[in-house]
């Protein structure tokens, strides 16, 4: 699965751990997620792009 | 962004872990009273040996519900990487031990299989994957 959240996150000038705090999960999390090696649940990423204000699909793609 | 309501996440999970550490030394604690006990305090005392099975066994418990709590408190990749370690250390004890017990079973060690051999295997194994999945996912 691939996502957008390195370049959201980027966009708005938030650090991978006020993300990670923002979404309740750690900072290695966040790093693996941007990173392609660990795909989220569908509530962690409804919450993710809830928090970005974006429809699910414009933040997490399948390939 | 709002980060009182999210540290409070963090600062729980940390909470957790450090009960988790405090019960895991408590049971570490009444398990050698219970073991070393009998022989070097009180003498081979039944009323006593007893009593500190019981406290041994009791602390274990809690230690297990710090366990649960532990888990339930870390994020879902971070229960994925427990997951998997917890999978793995199963796994090999379930194949190490009942090969272990069919060596001594069928005399081929010399030594009564101990089940402390058994547990410092699956310690390992379990510490090893945690690591692993640590890896893994960096």
């Amino acid at each position: 699965m691939k996502n957008r959240l390195k370049v959201l996150r980027a966009e708005r000038d938030w650090t991978q751990a006020q993300l990670a705090n923002e979404l309740e999960v750690s900072r290695q999390t966040i790093n693996a997620i941007e990173k392609g090696k660990f795909d989220p649940s569908l509530p962690l990423a409804f919450k993710a792009a809830q928090l970005f204000g974006m429809a699910i699909e414009d933040v997490f793609q399948y390939d | 962004m709002n980060n009182s309501k999210t540290n409070n996440w963090a600062a729980n999970s940390a909470k957790n872990t450090i009960v988790l550490g405090y019960w895991t030394v408590a049971w570490v604690l009444t398990m050698a009273l219970a073991t070393f006990g009998p022989k070097f305090i009180w003498q081979s005392s039944d009323t006593l040996t007893t009593l500190a099975i019981i406290i041994n066994f009791a602390v274990g418990i809690g230690m297990i519900l710090a366990n649960i709590r532990h888990l339930k408190g870390l994020d879902e990749m971070h229960q994925k990487i427990q997951l998997e370690a917890m999978g793995i250390s199963l796994g090999v004890g379930l194949v190490a031990g009942l090969s272990y017990s069919n060596l001594d079973v069928a005399n081929i060690i010399t030594n009564d299989a101990e089940i402390s051999y058994l547990i410092i295997i699956m310690g390992l194994t379990y510490l090893v994957a945690v690591i692993a999945g640590q890896r893994k996912y960096r």
